[in-house]
This record gives C-alpha cells, sequence and structure tokens, in this order.
C-alpha cells in the first residue's frame, strides 16, 4: 500500500516511466487489430474502468463512489460539510444540487483529494483514499472546472495529451488519442494546434472534457462545468453530454446550482443545503418531492421542467 | 571632439574596464537568480516564509552600497579581495527585484489552471516545472533585467574600494576634475545598461505567455 510519503520518489517526473501504470484500452491488443477496430474498441471498451488504480479488480457492484460519515472543517474550524453518507453507483451521473456554499465542490474535491475529509472517509472505486496513492487516483479520474483551466502555454493537443504524455504513452499513441477525443467532443482536427486564447468559451469546455477523458477514467468529476457559457452553447453542451454519457458510460459526479441542468443530466440528484445531505432522488421523483427545500427549488425555476426531467423512476 | 579623441587613445582600457565590469555584473546577476529564484519560489509556495524571505531582501536594499561594501569588509574571504566582496554586495541587491518577481509570477499563474493542474494528477515537481515557471518566466525576466540595470550602476561604486570596473575612470575624473575621464566610465556604463535592458526586454516579450 503506497503512502502520501512515497508519492514522488526521484524519476517520478520521467516522461518515460508510467507510474500510474493507467494503461489505454487496447494496450494488450495493440497487434492484433486494425485501426479502425482499436479506435471503437477504445471507446467502449470497459477494461480500465473494472480494476482499481492499482490494478486489483473491484467487484461490479460496488459503488465507485462512497462518502462515509464524511466532514469537512476548514482550518479556522468553520464546518463546510457534516455527516455525509452518499453512493454514487457505476454509469450514473449524480448531481450534486445546491447554492453557492452548501458543499457542492467540497464534496466534489474530496473524491480527487484535492481535499482531505476531516473526519470520515471517501472510498474511491473500492478503496479508502487515504490510501490510495494521491497522483494515481487524480490520474485514474477526470476532472473539469467551471474555468476550465486550460493550460494557456500549450496547445490544444499537448493540453489534451498531458496526462497520457506524462504516463509514458507512445507519441503515436497520444496523438491518435487526441484526434478521436477531439472528435467525440465534436471539435475539428484543426483545434489541435492552436492555443487556448484562440478558441471560442464553448470550445475551450470542449477542450476541458476532452482533456479530461485523456487517459479514459472511469470516473468524471464535473463542477459546473456549462456554468460559464452562454444560454444556446450551454444547452447544445448539456445535449452531447448526454448523448456522450450514454456511449462512454462513465461514473459522473456533477455540480451544479442550476435545478433545470440537473433534471436534464441527472440519473440522480443529490440536494445539499448549509453542509449536509439533505435527500438523493431520481429527477421526476424530485419534482415531486414534499421536501420543504426540494419543493422550494421546483417553485423557484417555475414551469415546465417536467419536460426536462428526462430520467427518473416512471 | 575632445572626448571621441580620448576614447580613440584609451580604447584599451576602456575595453579592459568594460569587461571587467561586465564580470562583476554578470556573476552577480547569475548567483542573485541562483538564489534568488529558489527563494521566490519557496515564499510562494509556502507563505509562512514570504514574510521573513522578502523583507530580508527589502532592508538589505535599503543599506546604502557605499556602506554595504564598508560592512562586508572585514568578512574573512569574503574581505580578502576585492571582487569577491563587490560581486556578493551586487548580488545581495539583485536579489530584492529577482525574488519579488519569481515570488508574483508565481502567485500570479490562474488559480483555475493551477488546480486544474492538480486535478490532473501533476506531482508539485510537474506543476512547477511545466506549468508555473514557464507561465511565470516573462515577470521572472523582468525582475533580473531590473537587477542587471541596477548592478551595472552599482558596480560603478565597486571601484570605490578597488575592485575596478568602469567606476574606474568616473573615480579618477572625479578626483582629478576631468569631464572626460567620467564619461570614459559613464557613457560606456550606460551603454551596457541600455543594451541589457533592450536584450532582456525583448526576451521577455518573446517569452510571454498567450
Amino acid at each position: 500500500m503506497k503512502t502520501e510519503h512515497q508519492r514522488a520518489p526521484p524519476g517520478h517526473d520521467d516522461l518515460a516511466a508510467q507510474p500510474c501504470r493507467l494503461r489505454y484500452a487496447g494496450q494488450a491488443r495493440f497487434d492484433e487489430e486494425d485501426d479502425e477496430d482499436r479506435l471503437s474498441g477504445l471507446i467502449r471498451d470497459g477494461y480500465p474502468r473494472s480494476f482499481d488504480s492499482n490494478m486489483h479488480p473491484i467487484p461490479a457492484n460496488a459503488p465507485v463512489i462512497e462518502f462515509r460519515d464524511v466532514a469537512y472543517v476548514l482550518p479556522n474550524g468553520q464546518p463546510l460539510l457534516r455527516d455525509l453518507n452518499l453512493q454514487v453507483q457505476r454509469g450514473e451521473t449524480l448531481v450534486l444540487l445546491g447554492r453557492s456554499g452548501s458543499g457542492k465542490t467540497t464534496t466534489l474535491k474530496l473524491v480527487n483529494r484535492l481535499l482531505n475529509p476531516s473526519g470520515g472517509q471517501v472510498w474511491v472505486n473500492g478503496a479508502p483514499n487515504e490510501e490510495t496513492d494521491v497522483i494515481c487516483l487524480r490520474r485514474s479520474i477526470g476532472y473539469v472546472i467551471q474555468d476550465v483551466g486550460l493550460f494557456p502555454h500549450f496547445t490544444v493537443e499537448r493540453n489534451i495529451g498531458l496526462v497520457p504524455r506524462i504516463e509514458g504513452w507512445p507519441t503515436d499513441r497520444i496523438q491518435l488519442r487526441v484526434q478521436e477525443l477531439l472528435q467525440i467532443v465534436g471539435l475539428g482536427r484543426e483545434i489541435a494546434s492552436r492555443y487556448p486564447y484562440q478558441l471560442s468559451g464553448g470550445q475551450r469546455q470542449r477542450v476541458g472534457v476532452a482533456r479530461a477523458l485523456a487517459a479514459d477514467p472511469s470516473i468524471l468529476l464535473m463542477d459546473e462545468p456549462f456554468g460559464a457559457l452562454d444560454a444556446l452553447t450551454r444547452d447544445q453542451l448539456q445535449r452531447e453530454f448526454l448523448l456522450l454519457q450514454e456511449r462512454l458510460d462513465k461514473t459522473v459526479v456533477f455540480v451544479t446550482h442550476d435545478l433545470r441542468e440537473a433534471l436534464r443530466l441527472g440519473s440522480r440528484i443529490a440536494l445539499m443545503e448549509a453542509g449536509q445531505l439533505v435527500t438523493v432522488l431520481p429527477p421526476q421523483d424530485f419534482l415531486r418531492s414534499t421536501d420543504p427545500l426540494a419543493a422550494a427549488y421546483v417553485q423557484a425555476f417555475g414551469e415546465g421542467l417536467n419536460s426536462v426531467a428526462t430520467r427518473g423512476s416512471e | 571632439m575632445n572626448v571621441f579623441h580620448f576614447f580613440l587613445q584609451h580604447h584599451e582600457e576602456i575595453l579592459e574596464l568594460t569587461l571587467e565590469h561586465l564580470w562583476l555584473v554578470g556573476i552577480s546577476t547569475l548567483l542573485a537568480v541562483l538564489i534568488g529564484i529558489p527563494l521566490g519560489i519557496l515564499s510562494a509556495h509556502w507563505p509562512v516564509w514570504n514574510k521573513p524571505v522578502l523583507g530580508t531582501a527589502n532592508i538589505i536594499q535599503t543599506i546604502p552600497s557605499l556602506a554595504l561594501f564598508g560592512f562586508l569588509l572585514p568578512v574573512p574571504w569574503i574581505g580578502a579581495r576585492a571582487d569577491r566582496l563587490a560581486i556578493l554586495a551586487l548580488t545581495l541587491y539583485a536579489l530584492l527585484p529577482v525574488i519579488r518577481n519569481t515570488y508574483t509570477g508565481i502567485r500570479g499563474v490562474d488559480p483555475s489552471v493551477v488546480e486544474a493542474g492538480r486535478g490532473m494528477g501533476l506531482t508539485g515537481r510537474q506543476l512547477l516545472f511545466q506549468v508555473e515557471l514557464p507561465l511565470a518566466v516573462s515577470v521572472i525576466l523582468s525582475g533580473v533585467r531590473v537587477a542587471v540595470v541596477v548592478s551595472v550602476g552599482l558596480a560603478t561604486i565597486a571601484a570605490a574600494i578597488g575592485a575596478g570596473g568602469l567606476g574606474e575612470f568616473i573615480f579618477r575624473g572625479l578626483a582629478m576634475v576631468n569631464n572626460q575621464l567620467i564619461l570614459a566610465g559613464a557613457i560606456p556604463a550606460a551603454v551596457l545598461a541600455l543594451t541589457a535592458d533592450f536584450g532582456l526586454g525583448w526576451l521577455e516579450r518573446r517569452l510571454q505567455p498567450r
């Protein structure tokens, strides 16, 4: 079992090393198939997701992410999260819904250990987070944020290919993967050589999503990814997200304060308020919920929500 | 015309002292960069170090240069040779702009870029060398530029303790009330400063991330 202390041995930065052994799909069968098969195999193939980041097999029905009595307190003593118990199942899109300061983003950052819990445990892929090598954990989880955070001095291609590169994938393999990802997120090949400042807001977020998907992580964390986009672009990206999710079948945790977005994208909605989980419901049930806060949300967003909520327990 | 003749006549000595001057400035700037950039990184990443490091560099900056040369004279190995002493003093003066700009440059990197990098699983070192430093490089360079320009001027004072450099002409000229001699030191020093300023400014713009 690796500890935090061991995570950056000398040579960890060596580009030729494969510290986390994030395998590209099809690596083992690389020679046996032609290009086309390999490409389509990459998209639906799921075998990295049946292993944890230490390459131990995971039971199929175990929750992918599990919060066990998690609390998070700021160094100054202010509590941000209390008694959080939550399970995220394989392949679902769990939306964390709540107003600013309700603890959504904190919850998200506990998954990839950008924050460490003050109490309780977070389990990811069948292992308690504090026992997993933090660097490998993060490389096996895609992370998309509202401000995108593209590296301004890298081209789109280098941005997307960064994790594969530091994982030591061969160059031709990375190039192939970048082209494939650009296509997946609906961008043209010519974008690859551009710099982030040459892109529109929507294009940037598409690149952000492509970058998060680069090493084919089984988990995707998305923190208000479409929050800064105009309504039309947001609508388009939401629609594409649903198509993408259908195709890639990732386990997604999605943070938003927009009920419409939550109803549209989520398979379950976890409502948060003042650092606590209020309720977890599928979209249709959320609309009918008698919980006062959920009802208040539904009322605040007004009419026409029924048509948005596509998934639920009918 | 007189000055021109003087320059022609003494061109060998002028060249020699200019090279000496360059050496003093070059070595001290190099040392300041080697010490200042790590200190700047240290204070940018660990806020605890911020005040002591920048505070010390600030205080050094306030010591009058002639006094600093005097203070350092009794220091064992350093005081034994004037050029060592001059290099140490110039290094100390050059530290502040280098440290401060490294600090500012790294702190100025868009927080969302750093968060994305950490979230993707870059190690601290990868984040520093592949993201933070490349993005801060033009700010750091502008600190180096300030340090060099200040050093070129300050190094003329090093002649007061016998460290050589273009200050020799200036001090000699002052003693002999000879303007030509003063100009023989001042003009090449000004040209050096301007050239360094222009060259580093050009590099700074070239390396500016978009």
